[in-house]
């Protein structure tokens, strides 16, 4: 699982009710590298992420992964090198146990096996959730579901991972953990996200989306250290949070 | 209406299994068509969705409680395939798992709770939005009408399927007035809760509501505020219409008390001899007091259902070519 | 039914019962409901026996008498009806404590009550020996249509999730001073409940599109991996064979 680059070019959706979500959005992420995706509700940053596998097919514009861009017949390889972890864990594992919710996507590859129950194990330990395979998802605690999630991705061995709003909804415990398992990963990963603490901390880079386009790319100190540029775009730091100290102190 | 095991005789049981296992598997191949690879997550969820209704209880009166059954209100938003297809899963769900009906009675209990309707309702609903303005007012009209009357239909089935397979001897018309009785009641409120359930769809996303996909999308925007009162009174109004014209039928049933005093023993030998080669369940048919009179109320009922199920089945398979485009639909705006 | 429901199905355990395989289980069940659907009611004997084969397995399922006994209410509205048989009934009457009943009524009021009350007994023990999703495990070994049986498990999957979202607005209107009343308060309801259905609709493209983003391509990959031994087999036909013996004599004898 080798980590691959993003390229994405002039990227337009439209939804069928004709809400224009992506309106030219430009985005290259060299391969292994973190980036921060931040901007307000309503961005389009969501059905941003629903392009990068295919779930979406853009009205203009390109995604491509690698070498490969995001379209029929590729889509099968590209759903592969493109993990999406969705914002709710509860829509991400839909099978009536841990290690079959972990399976399917390697199943669906076609492995089966002891290959296939060596992909549920790697991933499992990889996100700190072994020995929860035979207990059933919905029984499983807010932070235990999202690294579920993220392994029933991981278990494809994706070179890429868009993670939508990982962190919403998890304790403080929860959220380390998930911090530590992300920077441990080698994948090139795409992080939608509102909390921009664990943007600072998890991303060295951060784009800032509103209107369907980039407004904003860079450092994601330097970024939130815009005053002007977070205000402008409805995002907002904590109380008495100051990303240069934070940076230093890490 | 969850019927135990051996309610009914084993011989309607496997009939009526052997009328649901068919009316299953159209319903799953007119769900595929009509989903697509969407058929298990859709299906499985709005079938949740149903289950969890029918534990949600409402107010009814005076302290009392009720809650949805569901068969109709499933058909107008899903179309009746699918609506008959989830409602199924939820009543053999519900036997295997919660003991709730029995699982020899699963052929009846399906048929009557799942594939009547929501085939019947899914009928009836597209029958009066040919008459009621093609509003959303009308639309909740037609729904909770619609609704009421699928919960009768259902009972109708119920005394039906009596008429072949009494296990203890109440005669028909007395099943049939009680069922319907009771359901009139009951359907009042289905009706109520179905009505104003698909109101609130039909508002919020009405591309969503099967029933109407071919209705115009800005006539249905057009909300006049719909009052309890003109709801209710409509309800009671259809309820006591109903009620007149199968009681003109089912008037020679008297109560059931007044009956066994009045039958003793005397009646069970003349019918015998009437209805000796008759398919009809003795039980039945003992005692009743206006045979082929009640036989040809049980005939007309007879009539009456399959006409709706078949119309709602030849509705489903004529909406199928507007319904397919749906699978293809993108997924709304996330917010 | 209250929303917690679904968690009190299954009673965790390391019995026979527990560990036999979900298909011979399933049939066995299946083969006991129909034998004890037609046993003739006046095998009163029968009835007793049946009721002894499944205190055995009872027994060796180590569920207690309790959990049975309390899923069993669940037929309670049954016990209702056929209580009122015997008085709505025709036929030849007998005089009970100065009553005058329905003898054919009585009979039929035993018929239902025996029946429904083993019927519902069978499925508790099957319920409470199996988890979910192993029951829908068995169905679909047993042929049941994998459609059919995915759906379900989809349906087990939200349930609780859903009635969670209903619960939750009828908490939200209570807070806001709602007080039902009568079947015309339930209208904020039933619209809340159509409101959910939208959300579970939505919610059912997310899962779809989550599927779809792990190479899901219509069907359903095959992850059986389980393995039937033959003496689950045995096990279970022996408790079938001795449901459906006793209901073949009865049948004979009477």
């Amino acid at each position: 699982m080798t980590a691959l680059p993003v390229e994405v070019r002039g990227l337009v959706f439209t939804y069928p009710d004709g809400h224009r979500a992506l309106d030219g959005l430009d985005l290259a992420v060299p391969a292994g590298e973190r980036v921060a995706l931040l901007g307000p509700n309503g961005a389009g940053k969501t059905t941003f992420a629903l392009h990068c596998n295919g779930i979406h097919a853009p009205d203009e514009g390109s995604v491509t992964i690698g070498d490969l861009r995001v379209a029929e017949p590729d889509l099968p390889e590209v759903r592969r090198r493109v993990g999406l972890v969705f914002q709710g864990a509860d829509d991400q594992l839909f099978m009536p146990s841990v290690r079959e919710d972990v399976a399917f996507g390697p199943a669906n590859l076609g492995l089966r096996g002891d290959e296939l129950d060596r992909r549920v194990a790697t991933a499992l330990a990889a996100v700190g959730a072994d020995g929860l395979e035979d207990r059933a998802p919905h029984h499983l605690s807010g932070g235990e579901k999202r690294r579920v999630a993220l392994a029933t991705v991981l278990a494809m061995e994706p070179a890429v991972l868009v993670l939508d709003e990982p962190t919403s909804g998890l304790d403080p415990a929860g959220r380390r953990e998930l911090v530590e398992v992300l920077q441990s990963l080698p994948q090139t990963q795409l992080v939608i996200t509102h909390d921009l603490p664990f943007a600072l901390e998890l991303c060295g880079r951060a784009v800032v989306i509103d209107g369907g386009r980039v407004v904003a790319d860079g450092p994601t100190a330097t970024l939130l250290g815009d005053q002007e540029l977070l205000r402008a775009h409805r995002m907002e730091l904590p109380y008495g949070f100051d990303p240069t100290v934070a940076i230093r102190t890490r | 209406m969850h019927a135990p095991d051996g309610f009914l005789t084993a011989g309607t049981a496997v009939a009526t299994g052997a009328i649901s296992v068919g009316a299953i598997g159209v319903s799953l191949r007119q769900a595929r068509e009509q989903l697509g690879d969407k058929q298990v997550p859709l299906a499985g969820i709005s079938a949740a969705f149903i289950f969890a209704a029918q534990m949600f209880n409402f107010p009814v009166a005076a302290g009392t409680t009720g809650h949805l059954l569901g068969g109709a209100l499933a058909a107008i938003l899903l179309g009746p395939a699918v609506g008959s297809l989830i409602v199924a899963v939820v009543v053999i769900v519900q036997a295997l798992l919660f003991a709730d009906g029995g699982v020899t009675a699963l052929g009846y209990n399906v048929l009557n709770m799942a594939v009547v309707t929501a085939f019947g309702g899914y009928a009836i609903f597209r029958a009066l939005l040919r008459v009621l303005p093609r509003t959303a007012t009308g639309v909740v009209f037609a729904s909770g009408i619609a609704a009421g009357l699928s919960v009768v239909l259902s009972a109708t089935a119920f005394s039906l399927e009596w008429l072949f397979g009494a296990s203890f001897p109440v005669p028909f018309d007395t099943v049939f007035g009680a069922m319907v009785g009771v359901h009139l009641l009951i359907g009042v409120g289905e009706g109520v809760l179905t009505g104003f359930a698909v109101g609130a769809v039909v508002a919020a996303r009405p591309d969503l509501v099967a029933g109407v996909r071919d209705l115009d999308r800005t006539a249905l925007r057009d909300r006049t505020s719909i009052g309890m009162r003109g709801f209710a009174l409509a309800g009671l109004l259809v309820s006591l219409l109903f009620a007149t014209v199968v009681s003109q039928f089912a008037a020679p049933a008297p109560d059931g008390l007044e009956r066994v005093a009045q039958d003793t023993g005397f009646d069970a030998a003349a019918e015998d001899h009437a209805l000796a080669d008759s398919p009809f369940a003795d039980y039945a048919t003992a005692g009743l007091g206006n045979e082929p009179l009640s036989l040809a109320v049980a005939g007309a009922a007879g009539v009456v259902i399959t006409l709706a199920v078949g119309l709602g089945l030849v509705a489903a398979v004529r909406d199928r070519g507007s319904a397919g485009d749906r699978a293809g639909d993108r997924q709304h705006s996330p917010t | 039914m209250g929303a917690g429901h679904a968690h009190t199905l299954y009673r965790h355990g390391h019995s026979h019962v527990h560990r036999m395989a979900p298909q011979a289980k399933l049939a066995a069940a299946f083969v006991s409901v129909v034998a004890v659907a037609t046993t003739p009611r006046e095998a009163v004997w029968a009835f007793a026996l049946h009721a002894g084969v499944l205190a055995v397995v009872v027994a060796a399922a180590e569920l207690p008498l309790g959990f049975v006994l309390r899923r069993l209410l669940v037929i309670v509205p049954f016990v209702g009806v056929a209580l009122l048989i015997p008085f709505v009934a025709g036929g030849e009457q007998v005089e009970v404590l100065g009553v005058g009943l329905s003898r054919e009524g009585l009979w039929g009021a035993w018929n239902v009550l025996a029946k429904a009350g083993l019927g519902a007994s069978i499925s508790i023990v099957v319920a409470g020996t199996t988890e979910e999703a192993r029951i829908l495990e068995g169905l679909e070994r047993l042929r049941v249509p994998t459609t059919l049986t995915l759906i379900a498990g989809f349906m087990l999957r939200y349930l609780v999730l859903i009635a969670e979202e209903l619960r939750r607005a009828r908490t939200a209107m209570l807070a806001r001073g709602w007080v039902p009343r009568w079947l015309g308060d339930a209208r904020p309801a039933a619209s809340a409940a159509g409101v959910v259905f939208v959300r579970s609709y939505e919610r059912g493209e997310r899962v779809h599109a989550a599927m779809l983003s792990r190479g899901f391509t219509g069907t359903m990959p095959e992850l059986d991996t389980h393995v039937t031994s033959g003496t689950d087999w045995v096990l279970g036909m022996g408790v079938a064979t001795a449901a459906a013996a006793t209901a073949v004599v009865a049948v004979v004898t009477t």
